[in-house]
């Protein structure tokens, strides 16, 4: 039991610390909602309502770049794609009634997928996406108003203080312990090289979901299956 | 009322967002209903998903490749994780290698 309420401390650890490495990107956003000439409202309804980091970059991005409403909404659902992929994978381990799915599927993105299912039972699952979600919306909210406040033309601080480099570390964090299996090693490198190559050809967020597709040397349709 | 073009954009893709983000957990959550081959999907995807976030978020900047400090970042990250160190300050290390390696050089 009491390893039960270590594991699940573990968990709240790791989500609280994905929410503060995408914190600065909120702010970042703010910043360039701020300088696309947005007010703090449409920032904020970004930030809530479509809640998904990089389709909010690209979506304000094609709108500051004078580019028509079609093009934002397509470039930023492009990028969400890939939620479509990870509500298949959580799917399992987010039981509960129609309501509360209809409220929690909001969370759906990188961060809570990735710590929800880096976790082994559905229990767990359930509650690294919940916490993580959570964190992350919260913290990106809150750090979008701070973005549309305060930090408009504050340009390279993320860079400078090497901020960027803790979404990639966070993520590396997360698969590093299912690595220790010579076959999820084969997948990991298998996605990278599949996501790698496929970079320079197609929109981003593509290549996330096409590294999935790495799975399918693992055959998973067998009925019996040597890999586990 | 005239909705600004942001407005449009903000509903139009929150729309389209939220119904990908919901059908999985609105129509696949039963998971007696679910295939064995989708469970062994859903237990097998999250590692070539997070490998491959791994390397965008690394290397590349919307649709193009960028190298810069962040790689050193990931490299301090790997000695860390190595090393058996917790998940917050792995994240805390990597900022600082990339922040360094941004000082120094450039």
């Amino acid at each position: 039991m009491s390893e039960l309420i270590a594991i699940r401390r573990k968990i709240r650890m790791q989500a609280i610390s994905i929410g503060f490495a995408v914190a600065p990107f909120g702010a970042a956003f703010g910043a360039l909602c701020t300088e696309a000439g947005l007010g703090t409202w449409e920032a904020l309804g970004f930030s809530s309502f479509v809640f998904g980091g990089s389709s909010q970059f690209a979506a304000v991005t094609v709108l500051a770049e004078g580019g028509t409403i079609i093009a934002a909404v397509v470039a930023g659902l492009l990028l969400n794609l890939r939620s479509l992929a990870f509500g298949v994978v959580m799917a399992p381990s987010l039981q509960g009634s129609l309501l509360w799915r209809a409220l929690t599927s909001q969370l759906m993105i990188d961060e809570a997928t990735a710590v929800g299912s880096s976790q082994d039972s559905h229990d767990l699952r359930r509650y690294g996406y919940l916490w993580a979600g959570l964190s992350v919306f919260v913290l990106w909210n809150f750090m979008t108003w701070v973005g549309v406040a305060l930090l408009s033309g504050t340009g390279t601080l993320i860079e400078d203080l090497g901020i960027d480099a803790t979404i990639p570390a966070a993520f590396l964090g997360l698969v590093w312990p299912k690595l220790s299996s010579k076959d999820h090693r084969i997948l990991a490198g298998v996605g990278v090289v599949l996501a790698f190559i496929l970079v320079p050809f197609v929109p981003p967020g593509i290549p996330v979901i096409a590294a999935a597709s790495a799975v399918l040397f693992f055959r998973p349709w067998r009925e019996k299956n040597d890999h586990e | 009322m005239i909705m600004s073009n942001a407005v449009v954009v903000i509903i139009s893709l929150a729309a389209g967002t939220y119904v990908l983000k919901s059908f999985g957990p609105l129509f696949l959550a039963n998971e007696r209903a679910l295939p064995f081959w989708l469970k062994r999907f859903a237990t097998l995807i999250p590692t070539p998903l997070l490998a491959a976030l791994v390397m965008t978020s690394a290397v590349t900047n919307d649709d193009q490749f960028v190298f810069d400090a962040r790689i050193a970042g990931v490299v301090a990250a790997i000695i860390a994780l190595s090393k058996r160190v917790p998940f917050v300050f792995v994240v805390i290390i990597a900022a600082a290698a990339t922040a360094l390696w941004r000082l120094l050089i450039g």
